[in-house]
């Protein structure tokens, strides 16, 4: 047990070494740590409780992604079946599926053939799995089609990813420092900004869809007319900024996916805040032939299903621009044409979860834990040295030494220390002294029992190792299941517990007998002063 | 070098004597701790409940918690809780979750800000939505049976099974009675006292294992040794360690309760407990003797419960333990 090749001794210094030498960047201004080559920039990454922030959860609101398919297949299916002239009935979206009704019995064969056409293979992790996306039945002339879960599970998916894209456009235009935008589960947007003490205009940002329609308005009947008797199959009742009715056609003639810059700018006329706007060429176009076809009549300009105005057309505008006047101020302004530059959402985000620190809380914080750790650490060390004398000391360099270690493989991680994570630091030290006792203690018994002096430290330590072991074991997997199932702070602490463990059992392993075995072979003992 | 001994070298103090009263008060601390529950309750945090909570501070002097009752009462949130948390122009207000799924909860939150105005700094706020907080609560719950299920498998690999039962029963014990002084206190309960329950189990476990790992160790080696007799041993061999490790941590945690800061005082206050006053308790009188029950050694000379002293006996319990064959080292 007390006998090391210097190979090993080496190794093991090393390893110490290198492992403590990673801690040494957080040190450092981060200046100067950025003039460093990049593997050794790796430093502890406060956490929001520390250094204030705001840590914002979104959800993407799902029903809206599968009402939105839903929608889609319904528009596919008018396309489909009337370029193959099947005609058709009471073609409606009914809970989950797009019911339509074929006409003609001699038509139905057709109408399937077209329709399977719709739906594609989808592929699994081996290649296709089989699954298609649209499952289409039928019976007695009606055909229902309903899109396959696996489908749905995609399309939300895909609509979290394109909304991570967005919410980074979007925090990037508000000019905010190093945010963090991450994926979180299935459905679900972590945003965590460092400093932002008031995330209200984050929220706002956030929170709106900013789908921008161009449609045009409906002028077969009035607005109260239709809310009375019934509104017509292709057409909606939208409200506009001051509650008034509109009966817009859901037909969409030009959407802002085809928008290339939106830029806030002055009414020429009254001077009032207006929203300008450019489209690549496929919306030019489009906007040219709607603009062409229908001049005179008034289209709207419909923001999340509201309508923010509607203009007369004048005259075709084949140019691709124009502006969009509403009853804004200054910052509604800046902020729609910050909506439309990044894009629209697929889907609504709410706010599920919202922590935010402000930096006196986040310094308050840090000193507590630095107080209560050099505290801490003060009275075991005090404590230790005067239990066991030498022995103490010799403890104590290991617990400073695995100190210094959890720190240089957080740093390697770059994982985030918060005020658990602190706690769970000194919660370390404590334990980790109790690898050296249950050695100490054994060292102790063995010489009662009358060991020699080498001989009872030898057994002392081979007797409880394999004690530390499975003790600290138990702690570990309390630590392991913490981390699965915390979050933010929490996981902070299972962090610094579960790595104070493992560094804790490397220096009861190797560190504490390496200075004793060197203490013996030069001291040459023949008592141990424990 | 007079180095300080807190326990002398020899004890040979009788732990099991006290099994036929441990066992009882154990029993009645659960059932007390398990009523406290159920009736007195715990004190959710917005964690598990969802809600709102905003720590502010006053600029202007100390805060008038009156002032400020009326003020955010006259909102309309329904329940809500104002507190003093730390010092004396330091308010926690912590308002219930509001019907209307996750968008009200924000809403509530805008009409705090506008009615408290500039008087005040905001130090922090949180926002648990409805889903959010039942996802945690579940979690939790789920975290906690999970350690306890893979601690109990673990343990069954290392030793035999009454003791990772005995190990279990013990420390499920100790958790109830941690809960129980949760609910007394009313220390808040949310996800940070699921991490101080977890350490609880996981470095009360650590303790349990060191002496049942020390009585595995003598079952083999002095066969003919009555389990009362040889479990007293056990304790009183590992007994300087267990002091002197608990006292280590009790001064790490005392540190932490003292001078970590309010953010964290439940958490600090509900170790301490748990792992100083229970953690030890229970590993002396409850999981050690349990194994007799469980029947470990039954097949032992002397066998259950009280053994007639048996020839080996009062050598064994009057001396020290017989040590292998060696010249004793001069000293």
């Amino acid at each position: 047990m007390l006998f090391f090749t210097r190979w090993k001794a080496a190794g093991i210094l090393l390893t110490a070494l290198v492992v403590c030498l990673f801690a040494v960047p957080n040190f450092f201004p981060e200046s100067t740590v950025r003039t460093w080559p990049s593997w050794a920039q790796r430093h502890i990454v406060l956490g929001l409780d520390l250094q204030g922030g705001s840590h914002l959860l979104l959800e993407v609101d799902a029903n809206a992604v599968r009402k939105e398919r839903l929608q889609g297949i319904a528009d596919e299916v008018l396309r489909v079946l009337r370029q193959a002239r099947v005609p058709f009935t009471g073609r409606a979206i009914h809970g989950n599926s797009v019911e339509v009704r074929i006409t003609r019995d001699s038509d139905i064969e057709t109408a399937l053939g077209k329709l399977r056409e719709l739906s594609q293979p989808l592929s699994g992790i081996l290649g296709s799995s089989g699954q298609r996306s649209i499952n289409i039945t039928e019976s007695g002339g009606l055909i229902t089609l309903t899109p396959s879960d696996a489908a749905v599970t995609e399309r939300i998916r895909q609509a979290v990813d394109q909304s991570i894209q967005i919410v980074e456009r979007r925090v990037n235009e508000l000019g905010l420092v190093e945010p963090t935008i991450q994926r979180e589960g299935l459905d679900r947007i972590l945003v965590q900004v460092p400093g932002l003490q008031d995330p209200s205009r984050l929220k706002e940002i956030l929170g709106k869809t900013a789908k921008l329609d161009f449609r045009m308005v409906d002028q077969s009947t009035s607005p109260e007319q239709a809310l009375a008797s019934h509104v017509p199959p292709d057409s909606e009742i939208l409200d506009g900024e001051k509650g008034q009715k509109y009966l817009i056609e859901k037909r969409v003639l030009v959407s802002g996916a085809d928008l290339i810059d939106a830029q806030p700018g002055f009414d020429q006329r009254n001077g009032e805040p207006i929203v300008s706007f450019r489209f690549n060429s496929i919306g030019a176009r489009k906007f040219a032939e709607a603009t062409q076809q229908n001049v005179g009549k008034p289209f709207a300009i419909v923001l999340d299903n509201k309508v923010i105005s509607a203009p007369v057309i004048r005259e075709p505008i084949l140019g691709g621009s124009g502006e969009i006047s509403g009853s804004f101020t200054v910052e509604q302004a800046n902020d729609l044409a910050i909506l439309l530059r990044a894009g629209a959402l697929p889907a609504p985000l709410t706010i599920v979860e919202e922590r935010t620190v402000g930096p006196g809380l986040g310094q308050d914080s840090i000193n507590a834990g630095e107080h209560a750790a050099y505290v801490g650490a003060a009275l075991v060390v005090f404590f230790m040295l005067v239990t066991y004398g030498l022995f103490g000391l010799f403890a104590n360099i290991a617990v400073a030494i695995n100190v210094a270690m959890i720190f240089g493989v957080l740093s390697m991680l770059n994982a985030t220390l918060t005020l658990p994570g602190i706690a769970g630091i000194v919660l370390t030290v404590g334990i980790a002294v109790d690898s050296n006792v249950l050695i100490y203690e054994r060292i102790r018994e063995e010489v009662r029992a009358g060991r020699s002096a080498i001989n009872a430290i030898d057994a002392g330590f081979s007797r409880a190792l394999a004690t530390i072991l499975d003790s600290n074991i138990t702690t570990f997997i309390a630590a392991a299941v913490l981390f699965y199932i915390g979050t933010g702070p929490v996981r902070g602490f299972a962090v610094t517990l579960g790595i104070g463990i493992l560094t804790s059992l490397f220096t009861a392993f190797t560190l504490t007998r390496l200075i004793v075995a060197y203490w013996v072979r030069l001291w040459r003992p023949r008592t141990v002063p424990i | 070098m007079r180095l300080l001994r807190i326990v002398p070298d020899d004890t040979r103090f009788d732990f099991m004597r006290f099994r036929r009263i441990s066992f009882p008060i154990s029993a009645m601390l659960s059932i007390v701790a398990i009523l406290l529950y159920f009736f007195h309750g715990l004190n959710f945090g917005i964690d598990f409940i969802g809600g709102t909570l905003i720590e502010v501070e006053t600029k202007a002097g100390a805060a008038n918690l009156a002032e400020m009752r009326s003020t955010i009462g006259s909102l309309q949130l329904g329940d809500f809780q104002l507190q003093q948390f730390g010092a004396a122009n330091d308010v926690l207000i912590r308002i219930s979750e509001q019907p209307g799924g996750d968008a009200a909860q924000q809403e509530a939150v805008q009409k705090v800000r506008a009615a408290l105005g500039n008087e005040v700094d905001y130090r922090r706020v949180e926002v648990v939505g409805p889903s959010v907080s039942t996802e945690l609560l579940a979690y939790g719950t789920i975290g906690l049976v999970l350690a306890i299920a893979a601690i109990l498998i673990y343990l069954w690999f290392r030793f035999e099974w009454q003791f990772a039962l005995g190990a279990m029963i013990a420390n499920v014990h100790d958790l109830v009675l941690t809960v129980g002084f949760m609910s007394l206190t009313r220390v808040d309960f949310d996800l940070t006292s699921i991490a101080a329950l977890l350490t609880i189990l996981g470095y009360s476990l650590n303790d349990t294992v060191v002496i049942y790992d020390r009585i595995r160790e003598m079952l083999r080696r002095y066969k003919r040794l009555s389990m009362p007799e040889l479990l007293n041993a056990s304790i009183n061999a590992t007994l300087s360690r267990s002091i002197v490790t608990h006292l280590t941590v009790s001064l790490s945690l005392l540190a932490l309760l003292l001078f970590g800061g309010q953010a964290i005082r439940s958490f600090t206050a509900t170790m301490m407990f748990g792992v100083v006053l229970v953690g030890t308790y229970t590993s002396v009188f409850i999981a050690s003797p349990i194994l007799i029950y469980l029947g470990v050694g039954r097949t032992r000379l002397g066998e259950a419960e009280e053994p007639e002293k048996s020839p080996e006996a009062p050598a064994a319990v009057t001396k020290p333990l017989p040590s292998p064959q060696r010249a004793r080292a001069p000293r």
